[in-house]
């Protein structure tokens, strides 16, 4: 464990496992490591695309993550501020709780999936299924998103500052989808609706939180539930 | 209705392919446009343990005195790579149920009918409850492809995670949890509207293959600090292969569900026509188990067997097949007072009958088991449930130990393949054992002894 400054811890997952980095950053005592106190910053270098970097943190302390990750990173995060410095894998925030997660780059597929709270923003693009089940967590992306994006997803809000893939919202629930780009191709259950004044409003912090307050909300447009595969009916019967 | 055998005298007989049942389900589609839509288990007779018979000691072989000399019955899960191994006193477990699918009641019912029994209990699809946990000494979190109310809060309070790929009811499908037990409660833990239909998905939404699973299983590992054990639970269809790769991404137990399993909603054809009999997957994944030199060793991989196991011979007979431990479901409710003929005037009036009721995605069930409901749950005690479900912990386990002190053995674990006959060829050929009075193992060359 080196010091940056005095206000920052710098480990090196060249050098340290990840299995002891991640007992330190969950604030676990390990044999012959001193603990991180939560106020400090903590730097991870070469992580070279190490998968499940950052994981299952439960405090308000601030990661960044000094290159590209494999999959799952920050998955589970709870009140943690993370930057990836880098192009997330599979999985990115997978699960997150509360906190935030910052992707510079570009995320695979999957990234913010079934996740319940929080923050998270991918600069670039992302790829298939971004948003997956999400429940309750934000998520904006900076480029463009692939195909099955927010499939299932409950609750929560996608921003997508460019265009989506194929079957966007397929078998939606609450969630909200804002895109401001071109939309491949709706699927089953997801509508384009109206954006009132409390959704341009809600666009606009949510774009301010993410860095991207010179959008204007009205350029885009939201998509959501029709509700029509709420109750299981004949009618529905192709969509099982 | 019509009397068999005034119907036999008139030369009426039921058609073997077009029986009753069969037609009142032709009936019932063409009225409705829609599959049915049912809870429980297969319903087919399938080869079974029944078709099994333990070949009790005589002379070639030397029984222990029963009820006096000890036969063990304790079992250790997950010590291959947790810290902290799950010690249980028998070799039967609670399947995972949801809450949602069961009441809080008869959740609390099970922690307290398993711990009482020295096991484990399960969560299921919709995420643990307080009251869930406070009661189970040992209680397993289910990892599903919902991940509805998954919580890392929650992983660290588990003993055990199990990710669930399958189910022995419907390998390769999903759930369908209807509107009408979307609860506040149910609805608030799942993040979903209050009362619309629950779509359960089929797959993991971040993985896409058994690569991707041993990243996920390392990934939980490392969010709980390797202390847990991790069971992987496979519906049983492609047994032998699922069971390998689930031991090459890293699974401390592995669970394989056979198509006997029950479910609180699929489609009816699922249930009846996907997935293969518990009886056939236990030496498909026992022989993955020893092809990988992990099957009943110290830091070796478990395995649970779960899918219709209803007496103590069934238990027996899964533990000599090679099975570790097994996990009962449906049994478990039967023995909380599910179907109980105290009801039969309720459930008739919906249509079922004591012994026959399934129709656990109605949320109706007179027990106040299967329900949402605050009424019929409040029918339910928990204490006294937890009670009934001990008992018939015990004398699952008593009657093992019956049979393998008869076999000669000090523990039930001790009990192997070549304990056992079969009735039937099929299951012979399934249960890799002989035919009763034979040494023929169908497919299996030349004498077995």
């Amino acid at each position: 464990m080196d010091a940056l400054s005095a206000t920052t811890v710098e480990l090196d997952l060249a050098a340290v496992p990840l299995r002891t980095v991640n007992a330190l950053l969950q604030g676990r005592e390990v044999e012959g490591q001193e603990t991180l106190p939560v106020d400090t910053p903590v730097t991870l270098t070469n992580p070279r695309g190490a998968h499940a970097v950052a994981v299952g943190m439960d405090t308000p302390r601030q990661v960044t993550v000094a290159g590209h990750v494999g999959y799952y990173a920050a998955g589970m995060n709870q009140r943690a501020d993370v930057v990836i410095e880098g192009n997330a894998g599979v999985g990115v925030a997978e699960n997150m709780m509360s906190g935030s997660v910052l992707v510079k780059g570009n995320a695979s597929q999957s990234a913010g999936a079934t996740a319940h709270g929080g923050l998270l923003v991918v600069e670039g693009d992302a790829a298939a299924r971004c948003g997956i089940s999400m429940k309750g967590v934000d998520i904006v992306v900076g480029g463009s998103i692939g195909h099955m994006s927010a499939f299932m997803a409950q609750a929560g809000r996608l921003v997508v500052r460019g265009d989506a893939g194929e079957a966007l919202g397929d078998s939606i629930y609450e969630a909200r989808i804002y895109v401001r780009g071109s939309v491949a191709s709706l699927g089953a259950d997801c509508v384009a609706k109206e954006m009132r004044p409390e959704h341009l409003e809600e666009l606009a912090t949510l774009l301010k939180a993410a860095g991207f307050e010179d959008d204007d909300p009205a350029s885009y447009t939201r998509y959501g539930s029709a509700r029509t595969l709420y109750h299981f009916h004949v009618d529905n019967a192709a969509a099982y | 209705m019509h009397d068999d055998l005034t119907l036999a005298r008139r030369g009426l007989r039921p058609s073997a392919t077009f029986d009753p049942a069969t037609i009142a389900d032709i009936q019932r589609a063409a009225a409705t446009g829609i599959y049915d839509i049912r809870g429980g288990g297969a319903k087919r007779a399938l080869p079974h343990f029944d078709d099994l018979l333990f070949l009790g000691a005589s002379m070639s072989r030397y029984p222990l005195e029963g009820y006096r000399e000890r036969c063990g019955t304790e079992v250790t899960l997950g010590a291959r790579n947790a810290t902290y191994p799950l010690e249980l006193a028998i070799p039967v477990t609670i399947a995972g149920m949801s809450f949602g699918a069961l009441s809080g009641r008869a959740k609390e019912a099970l922690g307290r009918g398993a711990s009482e029994a020295g096991t484990s209990t399960t969560t299921g699809d919709g995420g643990m409850t307080p009251e869930e946990r406070g009661q189970s000494k040992h209680l397993v979190y289910q990892y599903l492809p919902s991940r509805y109310g998954m919580n890392p809060d929650d992983l660290r309070k588990a003993d055990a995670i199990e990710i669930v790929l399958g189910q022995g009811a419907k390998p390769g499908g999903g759930g369908m949890l209807l509107g009408q037990k979307i609860s506040e409660r149910v609805a608030g833990m799942r993040t979903l509207p209050q009362g619309i239909d629950q779509r359960s998905a089929s797959r993991h939404p971040d993985w896409t293959g058994p690569d991707d699973l041993t990243i996920k299983i390392a990934e939980l590992r490392e969010i709980t600090g390797w202390e847990k054990p991790i069971y992987v639970k496979v519906g049983a269809s492609r047994p032998y292969y699922d069971v390998k790769l689930a031991v090459h991404a890293g699974a401390d137990v592995v669970v394989v569900d056979g198509m006997q399993g029950g479910t609180a909603a699929t489609q009816d054809v699922f249930i009846e026509n996907v997935g293969i009999p518990t009886l056939a997957a236990i030496p498909q994944a026992v022989q993955a188990l020893q092809e990988l030199g992990v099957h009943r060793k110290a830091d070796g991989v478990q395995l649970i067997v779960s899918g219709g196991i209803r007496t103590g011979a069934d238990v027996a007979k899964a533990l000599a097949l090679g099975a570790d431990a097994v996990a009962i479901g449906t049994a478990a409710l039967v023995a909380l007072g599910d179907n109980d003929p105290r009801w039969d005037a309720e459930y008739q009036a919906i249509g079922s009958a004591a012994g026959y009721y399934d129709d656990y995605q109605d949320g109706r069930d007179p027990a106040g088991i299967s329900t949402q409901d605050d009424e019929l749950a409040a029918r339910f005690d928990p204490v006294e449930g937890g009670r009934r479900l001990a008992n018939y912990l015990r004398v699952l386990t008593m009657e093992a130990q019956t049979i393998a002190r008869a076999c000669g053995k000090a523990h039930v674990t001790h009990l192997e393949p070549e304990d056992l006959v079969a009735l039937t060829v099929e299951a012979a050929a399934m249960a890799r054992v002989p035919v009763a009075g034979t040494d023929w193992v169908p497919g299996r060359p030349g004498p077995s002894f």
